[in-house]
């Protein structure tokens, strides 16, 4: 007996650590024709904190995903240790010992915490779980790591911190030596990232390898040995993160202009009335916003994704209820619940996600552009078949969407044409005041200009409009005057010759203001 | 972005955009002729096989015993196009069959029918409301609701069979004749003509549509999707109940075991057959009467043709099971 336990024992040290470099090797990825990267090669040397940073749509969590399996390349591959990596699932990576946790953490909420780490890779007996055994291996692994955790709490009660920890246990139960973090700390209050901070560090010190993909320029340049900035799917460059700063970061992250022609800025007169109006206004992820727009005025939103933007367009919208603060449309207060409420005074949003908040997939184009006034189409609830195919051709003539497409899915559009649906709906019921939210995302280049083009348009005829993009290229073309939001707060409003990629990029990923925001 | 890569973006998008346009209308026609072509086709091999099964009497008879089923069928495809479903219907036929039965023995033949209409809507306005209202899953509200309309059904008739012989003024509700056709078929003639034509003309069917496609979109896009969703609960309680009156009027006895879970599952199955989308969003009445004859015929020719009926449900369920895949199919490719 004893000589059995003496070879079979549960952890084997490694006497040796093994020079187990990452190198990524000429990686591209397309996303339905659109490329997320292009022949992007980098080394991610073994147990350093190798950050990658970018601004939102660079590629960063795209290539963090094809490091750890969850995407595999068009073209290019991974090696590690000089080993080619062929992975075509998590768990392919697991094995090799790299395992993510990701922006979407992915514990099962039901089960205790011993449970959530060693989930897949249970102690069992023909397939009856050895609680006993599971409850001495969890007590062993947080003391190697210095977590302290309950190991019989239910998961999903935890705090967000504590739930990541249990998602980086569980890298640790199997032995991976190299972790991809896609934004660890965007969901914690401060004290927590710093708690975050100190274990990726003492990972580091065990000789782990950590790829960091984060926002906070801070904090990438607090912890990272190496840092990769990305732009546009290309890879800017990779340097020690002594020779970087937050201004080298920045400016690596700016592109030089793409060309994409803009129709010219119409301003608004400054006499022009306010059209919509928002004080003190509170909702879930805004925390007192105020601004105006003006008649003819484009207004652009821009932040980081989860920085409240789309928050505050759906509470403005009524889509979700508003905390506290003022809604004003024309000077007089809105009053009403639900988005129906709001469009029939006027405001209108078109949504972020066309397929998922947008359109009926599978009804007709001309179904999807009366939807939301098919009043004005009906008499006594009956939907007037020939006013309804005149008025639709009217719109889809304005859009430039072709109308010999009326009656087919409109899943069958390319996303241009939806995108062009989509306004074109909006448009239907004519509001005072439209709200766009990442109206160009997916679209292809030519699209993007017709839709600038009835944007602009639409402004011009005296209309208020709020554009809301990820695109800083867009904002910085489309809008009169730009606001900024960082966690929830209105941080900046820049116009004239402040107006700037720079300065809009440099306000939104300025220092969080994690005390002010609660938690 | 090169230029290069600008030139490579169009591209293949427009390929992947006309093989998407093609299929798209092909599925549409296919979702328009699917349940039509496998009916035409039972209904002329049995034509030929059956010499009895052409005769009027023959298919007057089956649309006579079909009659409650399509209208309950047609207002269950609006609930399933707005994106529930109810399973209560069965029990709410037997309630409104014994309420509108036990009132009959004292009471005018019309009170009768508006009283039990009345119960159905009722149950149907309870179910809407705690479907959206209080975001009970559908199929586990009205499973719940089954059992408790099934109870109170059993009270009201203290278990017993409750019998109308002499009540023929209750009996005309079904059975009177006009133009050589019973009034049942009437009734379901003109519920079906009005459900099918609110479902397809009216901005109400397009708000059903939105409700059960996409409920979010439809919500941004000003539909009131909890609203709509009541009022296809409503209507599906109306019709069961109004189905239950039928049925009861014609044999002119009535329990509260009548329909049962049986008849929600026999409906479910004929609007599924007939190609509406279990997954919401999709669906015409139409389809959904061709759906239920369908199932009819099929029954109606095991009996013509003196089969062994118990191939009838193997039959059944295998058709059943075509359909549902034909729509996850269809579904599939239209993504």
């Amino acid at each position: 007996m004893p000589v059995r336990t003496a070879v079979k024992s549960p952890h084997p040290h490694r006497t040796a650590r093994e020079a187990r470099d990452l190198r990524v090797v000429g990686v591209s990825k397309r996303f339905g024709g659109v490329p997320a990267l292009c022949d992007v090669s980098l080394t991610i040397a073994s147990g350093h904190v190798h950050a990658l940073v970018g601004e939102n749509g660079a590629g960063k969590s795209t290539l963090g995903k094809i490091i750890s399996g969850v995407l595999s390349p068009d073209s290019g591959h991974c090696e590690l240790g000089g080993e080619r990596l062929v992975l075509r699932s998590p768990r392919g990576a697991l094995g090799c010992g790299i395992a993510t946790i990701a922006q979407e953490l992915a514990i099962v909420p039901g089960l205790s915490v011993a449970e959530n780490v060693f989930l897949g890779a249970e102690a069992n007996v023909a397939g009856f779980v050895r609680r006993a055994s599971i409850r001495r291996q969890f007590r062993e692994l947080t003391a190697r790591v210095g977590f302290d955790l309950p190991a019989d709490r239910i998961a999903g009660s935890l705090r967000i911190a504590d739930q990541q920890k249990v998602e980086i246990l569980r890298a640790l139960a199997r032995n991976a030596s190299l972790i991809v973090m896609d934004e660890p700390t965007a969901a914690l209050s401060s004290r927590e990232a710093e708690s975050l901070h100190a274990v990726i560090r003492s990972l580091a010190r065990d000789g782990k390898t950590v790829v960091l993909i984060s926002h906070f320029l801070t904090e990438v340049l607090e912890l990272a040995d190496t840092i990769t900035t990305l732009r546009d799917g290309q890879l800017v460059r990779t340097l020690p993160a002594g020779e970087a700063s937050e201004e080298s970061l920045i400016e690596g992250m700016l592109g030089r202009s793409l060309g994409t022609a803009f129709p010219e800025k119409c301003f608004a007169p400054e006499d022009s009335p306010v059209v919509l109006d928002v004080g003190g206004f509170s909702a879930p992820q805004v925390h007192n916003v105020s601004f105006s727009v003006r008649a003819g005025e484009i207004v652009g939103l821009a932040g980081l994704v989860g920085s409240g933007r789309s928050e505050l367009a759906h509470a403005i919208f009524r889509d979700v209820k508003a905390e506290s603060g003022t809604v004003a449309l024309n000077g007089s207060p809105l009053r009403v619940r639900g988005p129906k409420g709001a469009l029939r005074r006027g405001l209108a949003m078109i949504p972020e996600s066309r397929k998922d908040q947008g359109l009926l997939l599978s009804r007709s184009v001309q179904e999807n552009v009366t939807l939301s006034n098919l009043k004005k189409v009906s008499r006594l609830g009956w939907v007037k078949p020939f006013q309804e195919k005149r008025d639709v051709t009217e719109l889809l003539n304005r859009v430039t969407v072709k109308n010999s497409t009326l009656k087919s899915p409109v899943a069958s559009l390319s996303g241009g044409n939806q995108q062009k649906v989509l306004f074109a709906r909006t448009v239907f019921c004519a509001p005072q005041v439209l709200i766009v939210d990442e109206p160009t995302r997916g679209v292809d280049v030519g699209s993007k200009r017709a839709l600038y083009d009835l944007l602009s348009d639409y402004a011009k005829a005296g209309n208020g409009v709020l554009v809301i993009s990820s695109e800083l290229e867009e904002i910085i073309g489309l809008a009169h005057r730009v606001l900024v939001m960082r966690l929830g707060h209105l941080v900046a409003e820049l116009s004239g010759p402040d107006m700037t990629q720079q300065a809009v990029l440099a306000a939104a990923f300025a220092d969080p203001i994690r005390n002010a925001s609660g938690n | 972005m090169t230029d290069l890569s600008l030139n490579e973006v169009g591209a293949p998008e427009s390929k992947v955009h006309k093989v998407a346009r093609a299929t798209g209308r092909v599925m549409g026609s296919w979702r328009t002729a699917g349940i039509l072509i496998p009916f035409l086709a039972l209904f002329i091999v049995l034509s030929i096989t059956s010499a009895p099964f052409l005769r009027t009497t023959n298919l007057l008879d089956i649309l006579d015993q079909q009659a409650s089923l399509l209208i309950i069928a047609a207002a269950g495809t609006l609930v399933l196009v707005a994106g529930g479903i109810d399973l209560s219907i069965g029990a709410t036929y037997g309630l409104a069959s014994v309420v509108s039965a036990q009132l009959a023995l004292s009471h005018s033949p019309i009170v009768a029918v508006i009283v039990g209409i009345l119960v159905g809507l009722g149950i149907g306005l309870l179910n809407g409301v705690i479907i959206t209202v209080f975001r009970i899953n559908a199929l586990i509200a009205t499973l719940a609701m089954s059992f408790v309309v099934g109870g109170v059904a059993t009270l009201v008739t203290s278990g017993n069979l409750i019998v109308l012989t002499n009540r023929q003024g209750f009996a005309d509700v079904a059975v009177s004749s006009f133009l050589g056709v019973a009034s049942a078929i009437w009734i379901m003639i003109f519920v079906v003509l009005a459900l099918g034509i609110l479902l397809s003309r009216t901005t109400f069917g397009r708000y059903a549509v939105a409700a059960g496609g996409n409920p979010v979109a439809g919500r941004l896009a000003g539909v009131r999707v909890n609203q709509v969703r009541i009022v296809t609960f409503v209507l599906s309680g109306g019709a069961a109940a109004l189905g239950g009156i039928i049925d009861t009027a014609r044999v002119l006895s009535a329990e509260s075991s009548a329909g049962g879970s049986a008849l929600a599952f026999t409906v479910l199955a004929g609007i599924v057959v007939g190609g509406t989308s279990i997954s919401g969003g999709e669906g015409a009445v139409s389809r959904t009467v061709l759906g239920v004859l369908f199932i009819a015929l099929i029954g109606n020719g095991f009996n013509l043709l003196g089969l062994n009926p118990l191939y009838q449900q193997i039959v059944l369920g295998l058709i059943l099971l075509v359909a549902v895949s034909l729509d996850v199919w269809a579904r599939k490719r239209v993504r």
